[in-house]
């Protein structure tokens, strides 16, 4: 292993394939990411990856690492980009933290702390999104989806049973589950699918659950997104 | 046929001749869905329950793909569909009044469908008809040319629920109005003769059929044949005509040199997807010139080694559908498409039509791939490139329309030919699709080179403020820079030039082009699906007379975000005619900014105006006024 490349000044090796998000993680640089997960192949649309790579910004999570790049993660420009585009996820769905079960374990809520967004900046959009509750054993509040297509895809690759999509185009782009009557109680979705454990904000809710661990003793609540090992790398076989 | 007038069982039947015709291939899934909807007027759930198990996919796929597409209805819009064209230059030949006109001959809002569900009015993007707009698309068919009595006579039409094959002929008649034709334009070529020159080009070396892995390793005059063709493609500096500008040779050629697994080939893809507001070129091209296109990708599957090729032509030239179809079941009578073309075992093209549906991000090439394979047309990660990974991961060049004919050209005469017109970086000629205030709107094909001010000239056009060239991705051009030239070392162009004289409000431009981009956002990358949102309230608080220095500001944050972290072109140029109207016309924008400080985007008189529409009242009372409440002061 002999292949590098400099991140923020910092020599990270990296193996042929692998991707600047994949490198830096494994040797503990935080790149704050939402619809990267390191189980799954990468989607690149959140854009809170984006890194410099040789003075031009590309996404860490899709773009390939090679010999020689330099690359630029932590500086205020693209933490102030990044704060801009949570900032837009924010006022895209209708995320009302305080209320939230998923508060203190939201990926969304913790990149926010993390990139110091004190206000949502722009109008908020309220879009009108009606939460099914059909199902015997979840909630899906689609109030908070911000479209990272998590669940999609582990419903069709670890799942195989594809029971979410993405479908509408642009601003009214919206998850859809497999079913004709739009229910989740009409599809096959489990308790063990691996889509019901991957949503990283409070869409896919487990009933019966609720604020099981309190507030102040949650995931982020310990530490910082930054600070934490990727959880999911945690459970992640091999 | 309605559905409702359709039973169960023959919807069934329907579903399944379509879906069989196809081959039950969900690839084919977006021309399956446009039989469907042909038919039935919107895609019900049966079938889309249906097409679930023939197509064996599940149905949130469906879904996803019918969702993405403008043109795809999962709930009923009508037996009669009417889409009012919105590019800037409809509103200028006065669509608003019209889409007005209609929905109260009709009873109906903008938007919805009738009560009785016999018909909608909504507006689309641009249709390419500016040079003869306003226009309307019913049921996917174009109607240029509007005025108040056509409008009459479509709601009696509708009103009366006359068939659309009835309607009169002469409704869905399209000019071509070629005001300048030059060697693509005007050329003759007999169909065939650019092949028989690309064969001819090369030095015999004998018959080399023993590799078999495309046809033109089977052709007589063996390797060098295609080799040669790709040397004149490069002497004639041929660059792509969608905008980008990249070298075709070098796309050509990295396409013909990407290895190939067992089972893959190579394919041909001609991008008719013309999207971009203000761009009408191909869809004249593809009317007067369909061999020449044809020809080109013939000749480009001759040089890169491919057997099958397709046309991706955008929804809105549906009517063109037939007669493209017919000539290329010509060529194939004719020897030139199909099995051992001129004669030739072994060489073997042909080339199948895909419609979009409404989509302008699927003239991304990527995303072209994406929606060709019947996919939402999000363009994908990169790279790798369509030139190793396409059309189903194999090797694939997407060329413009009018690359390829001016490829079929270069196969006639010779790159040296080709190369010597135009400029020295820009060799050829270029098609502009000229709307806006002109005399004589039109096609007009010009060498490269030719500046803003001899374009106007030709056109009729006077006391211009500005020309709009590329389209809204493109560059807003100011008087002050008419001597400015069209070629890619100046002003590069897809084709589009709009007019605008000084009575035109540059401010509404942009408003209209933002608006556009904000409708034909993929909604894949957070940047471009909430910012184009963001940018278009911006502009409309602007409108309202909400606007202050803070707005301007915020607008270039923004427009600096989309640049730098978007996923594609889209949301990289969404913010230009905003910038280079604020840059060259600021007046316009001064005009809006009434406020020294922040003020809201939030007014509550237009907050009411909901109340209003239900209870049908306008009068005083139901309007809010600051004057009234204002603190302090009496009523």
């Amino acid at each position: 292993m002999s292949q590098k490349f400099s991140l923020d000044g910092q020599v990270i090796p990296f193996e042929d394939g692998e991707t600047i998000m994949q490198a830096a993680t494994k040797a503990g640089v935080f790149i704050p990411h939402l619809c990267y997960h390191p189980e799954f192949k990468p989607h690149g649309s959140c854009k809170l990856c984006t890194v410099k790579v040789n003075g031009r910004q590309t996404a860490s999570c899709t773009m390939r690492a090679s010999t020689g790049m330099v690359v630029e993660n932590n500086t205020e420009e693209l933490n102030g980009e990044r704060r801009a585009l949570t900032q837009m996820l924010f006022v895209e769905g209708n995320h009302f933290c305080p209320s939230c079960e998923k508060s203190g374990n939201c990926q969304l809520q913790a990149t926010a702390y993390h990139l110091g967004m004190m206000s949502p900046h722009y109008d908020h959009f309220f879009p009108n999104r009606p939460v099914d509750a059909t199902h015997p054993d979840f909630f899906i509040d689609f109030n908070r989806c911000i479209l990272c297509s998590l669940c999609v895809r582990a419903s069709r690759d670890v799942d195989k049973k594809n029971v979410f999509a993405l479908s509408g185009r642009g601003i009214k782009t919206h998850l859809i589950v497999n079913a004709a009557s739009g229910n989740l109680a009409d599809t096959d979705f489990s308790l063990a699918d691996k889509a019901a454990q991957v949503c990283p904000v409070g869409v896919i809710l487990q009933k019966r659950q609720g604020f099981a661990v309190p507030i102040g003793e949650r995931t982020y609540d310990k530490a910082p997104i930054a600070a934490q090992r990727e959880p999911e790398m945690e459970g992640a076989p091999k | 046929m309605a559905l409702n007038e359709m039973g169960a069982e023959a919807l069934a039947e329907i579903v399944d001749q379509i879906a069989t015709r196809y081959q039950r291939d969900p690839v084919n899934l977006l021309q399956i869905l446009r039989e469907i909807q042909e038919v039935c007027d919107w895609l019900p759930p049966a079938a889309i329950d249906q097409l679930q198990t023939l197509l064996n996919v599940p149905r949130t796929k469906i879904e996803g793909v019918a969702g993405f597409y403008s043109f795809f209805y999962t709930k009923p819009r009508g037996r009669y569909r009417i889409l009012f064209s919105d590019n800037i230059t409809d509103r200028m030949q006065g669509n608003q009044p019209l889409i007005k006109q209609l929905c109260e001959n009709l009873w109906i809002e903008p938007g919805k469908t009738s009560e009785d569900g016999l018909v909608s009015v909504d507006s689309t993007s641009c249709t390419g008809m500016c040079d003869q707009g306003p226009a309307l698309l019913v049921n996917n068919r174009a109607i240029p040319q509007l005025t108040a009595t056509r409008i009459t006579e479509i709601a009696d039409l509708v009103r009366n629920k006359t068939p659309l094959a009835d309607w009169p002929a002469d409704y869905f008649a399209v000019d071509n109005n070629i005001r300048k034709a030059d060697i693509l334009l005007a050329s003759e070529m007999t169909p065939g003769d650019a092949l028989r020159a690309a064969r001819g080009r090369t030095p015999s070396d004998g018959v080399k059929a023993s590799n078999t892995r495309s046809w033109r390793e089977g052709l007589p005059s063996g390797i060098s044949g295609p080799s040669a063709m790709l040397d004149e493609i490069k002497r004639a500096n041929l660059r792509g005509r969608g905008g980008a500008g990249f070298t075709t040779g070098l796309k050509w050629e990295a396409c013909r040199n990407a290895p190939l697994k067992s089972g893959q080939q190579r394919f041909v893809v001609c991008n008719a997807d013309e999207g971009e507001p203000g761009t009408f070129k191909d869809r004249v091209l593809l009317t007067t010139q369909a061999d020449l296109v044809i020809e080109g990708m013939t000749v480009a599957a001759y040089t890169i080694g491919a057997e099958q090729g397709f046309i991706y032509l955008r929804g809105e030239y549906r009517y063109l559908l037939d007669s493209l179809n017919a000539a290329l079941e010509r060529r194939r009578k004719e020897n030139l498409l199909g099995e051992n073309i001129l004669g030739i075992p072994g060489a073997d093209f042909d080339i199948k039509i895909h419609l979009g549906a409404g989509a302008y991000v699927c003239g991304e090439e990527s995303a072209l791939i994406e929606s060709l394979e019947g996919k939402r047309g999000t363009p994908r990660n990169r790279p790798p490139f369509p030139v190793t990974n396409g059309y189903l991961d194999q090797p694939t060049i997407v060329n413009n329309v009018e690359t390829f004919a001016a490829a079929a050209l270069i196969a006639l005469n010779g790159g040296e030919w080709y190369a010597a017109i135009g400029t020295s970086h820009s060799a050829g000629t270029k098609i502009l699709s000229v709307s806006g205030d002109c005399e004589r709107p039109g096609i007009y094909e010009y060498p490269f080179g030719v500046t803003i001010q001899q374009v106007l000239d030709d056109c009729g056009a006077s006391a211009t403020q500005a020309v709009q060239v590329s389209g809204p991705s493109g560059v807003c051009v100011g008087v002050d820079e008419f001597a400015r030239r069209i070629c890619f070392e100046d002003i590069p162009t897809a084709g589009a030039f709009m007019v605008f004289n000084q009575s035109r409000d540059m401010f509404e431009v942009a408003r209209n082009f933002v608006h556009f981009f904000q409708h034909e956002s993929c909604g894949f990358c957070t940047p471009c699906r909430v910012g184009t949102s963001l940018l278009v309230n911006m502009m409309d608080k602007l409108h309202n007379g909400h606007g202050s220095s803070y707005d301007f500001s915020e607008i270039e944050k923004l427009n600096l975000l989309l640049q730098t972290t978007s996923h594609c072109g889209l949301g990289h140029t969404a913010c230009n005619p905003v910038l280079d109207t604020i840059a060259k016309f600021r007046p316009a924008y001064e005009k809006r900014m009434k406020h020294d400080q922040f003020e809201p985007a939030f007014d509550l008189d237009r907050a009411l105006s909901q109340a209003r529409q239900m209870t049908g009242r306008d009068d005083s009372g139901a309007h809010f006024s600051t004057s009234k409440v204002a603190l302090g002061e009496k009523a």
